[in-house]
């Protein structure tokens, strides 16, 4: 890959980010700027901004790899990505916005009123969002790794700054221009090449081998295997080797090797000639950006499918940096249609990588060999077009890339450092909102550095499943049931989140090991451990009743009832009024009890 | 403006509201938020509409998309189908799913304001 234009495309990027954020900057003054952009956010704006956080990484890059390396099937996570906004919408979007609750720990205190329940779900929310960061910053690493051959830490450096100093710099008022920026930068960079892609398909008398199965390569093709890796061949192959086969060392020797599993010594390069079916390649650790474990399709029963949807349709409303979004939306209408607006931008979105992965099993069906199956995207361009255009399109696909980094790292460190400002640091003042940034950050940041060679892959299926099983029945429970309690809430989050989390970290562990009914179960955990953390969060509550809070048909008619009918905003608009801490003293705020002089409806004059 | 420099100015901040009801039509807004059984009658009714509301469309999704693995696991031979629909076919039904369920959702709400305020 020619990486003379793409460098300056990911400079360009950067440099972008950091002017769009500044000019947030500007215009961000107040504690409520930082943390809820004071709450004017409209929908389309934000509705930009919350796609544009979304779409991470493993949407840009990784879908289309897994879908160049397993076929259709992986089609089920950007399917799931987007119907998980939709359950959002069904069941907490509205209520969850007049609830007034800033994060998911301040949702869970101004629904039980329990400071233990709270501490709980701070834990979840710092540990799944630091789960979710960290590929974000291994990706950053190996999509600049692929560019230019930079050191493979760099790329996560590059992100860890310039996130940490926008969100520090600008907190959420920022945040919400440079995301809503990057939705279409992404879409932009995704959505021109692809045009271009499908012409050149088209000019080459638009095949349709992408869509059968097995992928074939449709001109005689040489790999080099640079990491070791089995074959699983379910029939025989020839093929022409030149490396270590098995053991045995061939000097450009024509082989035919029998169906089985045979393993390929790094360095070897194997030449296939025309319409050979790509061989499966069984794998490990080395996609970095895959939202899970790469298995091959036969390792991959139904119910992992379902699994994986169960996951990711009811994880969703339970991620960090989607719930906090919410709260920026002026009101619970707003918060409904804003997430319409989303869904429709996802799904935009989501109609490329599709285009990208058939391209790329019909273009360079190789990359399934070579372990840069994530980096299909980048060098698609490249391959299909070639010259000085496939450079520049590379190039915009190389900065939306890097856009894609960007903007979910900053809502992450956002939300997490929103988390620990509140609950770790002493006061809520933007000093220490600062502080909780950078901690925000240095922690995955050195986790990514320690851990590099893991497959922190299955990370992101892991948070997932853990928000799925631990948030999702708290939200919903919170939501629409009376007789919830804080004993009830805690068990569900414990038992369902806690053994989703131990289930995944035995797989990656290497427990059970072999294959088998029990390490499905153990590494699509979705399809029990959220059954389990409703079963737990219900049974336990039925068996506390005395413990139900007191306000809680009160708290739920502010949930649920439309803005007009609440009383709390005839007296006052100050968008804190609802803040669940409203009986504390304010440390950071003395301002709001002195009399104030406005002018319009949104200008905060500070005294 | 009183010229008194002890008096503090006091001034209410916020949005502009739509015109304050007119007297009259305190008595079912009071009801609500003096969690009277009458006043919880409405929250509750507000809260099950919503809720069938939401899981209809549940449903719908639930019907729409679970079927599809064990269809596509029933004919391996289809992939041409299993691209369709899952790259391209999926996302045109979810959104229009979500603006039947806000369509109502604002509907239910708009009724209960005529409810309280109209009575």
């Amino acid at each position: 890959m020619n990486s003379s234009y793409a460098i300056p495309a990911v400079a360009l990027v950067v440099v972008a980010t950091v002017l769009v954020g500044a000019f947030g900057l500007r215009i961000s003054r107040t504690t409520s700027d930082f943390y809820v952009a004071s709450r004017t956010v409209g929908p389309r704006l934000n509705a930009a901004a919350i796609s544009g956080e979304y779409l991470s990484a493993a949407s840009f890059l990784g879908i289309a790899g897994l879908v160049l390396v397993q076929g259709p099937d992986m089609l089920w996570y950007p399917v799931g990505y987007t119907a998980g906004y939709l359950v959002l919408l069904l069941f907490v979007a509205a209520p969850l916005r007049r609830s007034g609750a800033y994060t998911l720990p301040d949702f869970a205190e101004a629904r039980l009123a329990s400071q233990g329940v709270r501490r709980l779900a701070g834990a979840f929310v710092v540990g799944v969002g630091w789960l979710y960061l960290l590929p974000q910053l291994q990706g950053a690493g190996l999509t600049l790794t692929v560019l230019s051959g930079a050191p493979d830490w760099l790329g996560g450096v590059i992100v860890a700054v310039v996130v940490t100093a926008i969100v520090a710099a600008g907190g959420m008022r920022s945040i919400t221009f440079v995301q809503a920026f990057q939705y279409w930068l992404k879409l932009t960079a995704l959505l021109v090449p692809a045009l271009f892609l499908v012409l050149a398909w088209q000019g080459d008398g638009a095949p349709g081998r992408p869509f059968d199965e097995p992928a074939t390569f449709r001109e005689q093709r040489s790999v080099r295997v640079d990491d070791s890796l089995t074959l699983k061949l379910d029939r025989p192959l020839t093929v022409t080797v030149d490396g270590t086969v098995d053991g045995r060392t061939h000097d450009d020797a024509r082989l035919s090797l029998p169906a089985g599993t045979h393993y390929i010594q790094s360095g070897t390069r194997l030449t296939f000639a025309k319409d050979t079916p790509v061989p499966a390649a069984g794998r490990g650790a080395d996609d970095a950006l895959s939202p899970s474990r790469a298995e091959s399709r036969t390792e991959r029963p139904l119910y992992a499918t379902y699994g994986l949807i169960l996951a990711t349709f009811l994880g969703t409303m339970g991620l960090p940096h989607v719930v906090v979004r919410f709260y920026t939306s002026p009101h619970g209408v707003a918060a409904r249609r804003t997430t319409v607006a989303v869904l429709g931008l996802i799904g935009a979105f989501y109609l490329l990588p599709p285009v990208y992965g058939a391209l790329g099993r019909l273009y360079a069906p190789e990359l399934t060999l070579t372990g840069d199956a994530d980096a299909a995207v980048l060098l698609l361009p490249d391959r299909v077009i070639g010259g000085v255009g496939g450079d520049l399109l590379g190039a915009l696909v190389a900065g939306g890339a890097f856009a894609a980094f960007l903007s979910t790292a900053s809502g992450l460190t956002m939300a997490v450092a929103g988390v620990l400002t509140q609950d770790v640091l002493p006061s809520r003042a933007v000093p220490h909102f600062r502080l909780g940034t950078v901690l925000a950050m240095a922690v995955p940041l050195a986790a990514s550095a320690l851990v590099g060679g893991l497959p922190v892959a299955d990370a992101v299926g892991l948070a997932f499943a853990v928000s799925a099983s631990s948030f999702c029945p708290l939200l919903v429970l919170g939501i629409w049931w009376r007789r919830l309690t804080p004993p009830g809430a805690a068990a569900g989050m414990l038992v369902g989140g806690g053994s989703a989390l131990l289930a995944v970290a035995a797989t990656m562990g290497g427990f059970p090991g072999g294959g088998g009914a029990l390490h499905a179960l153990l590494a699509w955990p979705a399809l029990w451990s959220v059954p389990l953390g409703f079963l737990t969060m219900v049974l336990v509550s039925l068996a506390t009743p005395g413990r139900v809070p007191a306000g809680t048909a009160a708290i739920l008619a502010r949930f649920h009832l439309p803005e007009e009918l609440r009383t709390e905003e005839l007296r006052t608009e100050d968008p804190r009024t609802e803040d669940p801490h409203r009986d504390k003293p304010r440390r950071d705020e003395p301002r709001r009890d002195e009399p104030r002089v406005t002018e319009g409806p949104r200008k905060e004059a500070a005294p | 403006m009183p010229q008194d420099p002890t008096e503090r100015r006091v001034t209410v901040t916020g949005p502009p509201r739509r015109t304050r009801r007119a007297s009259g039509y305190y008595r079912p807004r009071t009801e609500i938020d003096e969690q009277t059984t009458l006043g919880h009658t409405y929250v509750r009714s507000l809260m099950r509409s919503q809720l069938r509301a939401g899981l209809t469309a549940f449903a719908v999704l639930g019907l729409l998309v679970g079927p599809l693995p064990l269809l596509f696991a029933a004919m391996p031979d289809a992939r041409r189908l299993e691209w369709g629909v899952l790259g391209f076919g999926l996302y045109a039904p979810l959104v229009l799913l979500a603006r039947w369920y806000v369509r109502r959702a604002e509907r239910n709400e708009r009724d209960l304001v005529r409810l309280v305020e109209d009575r």
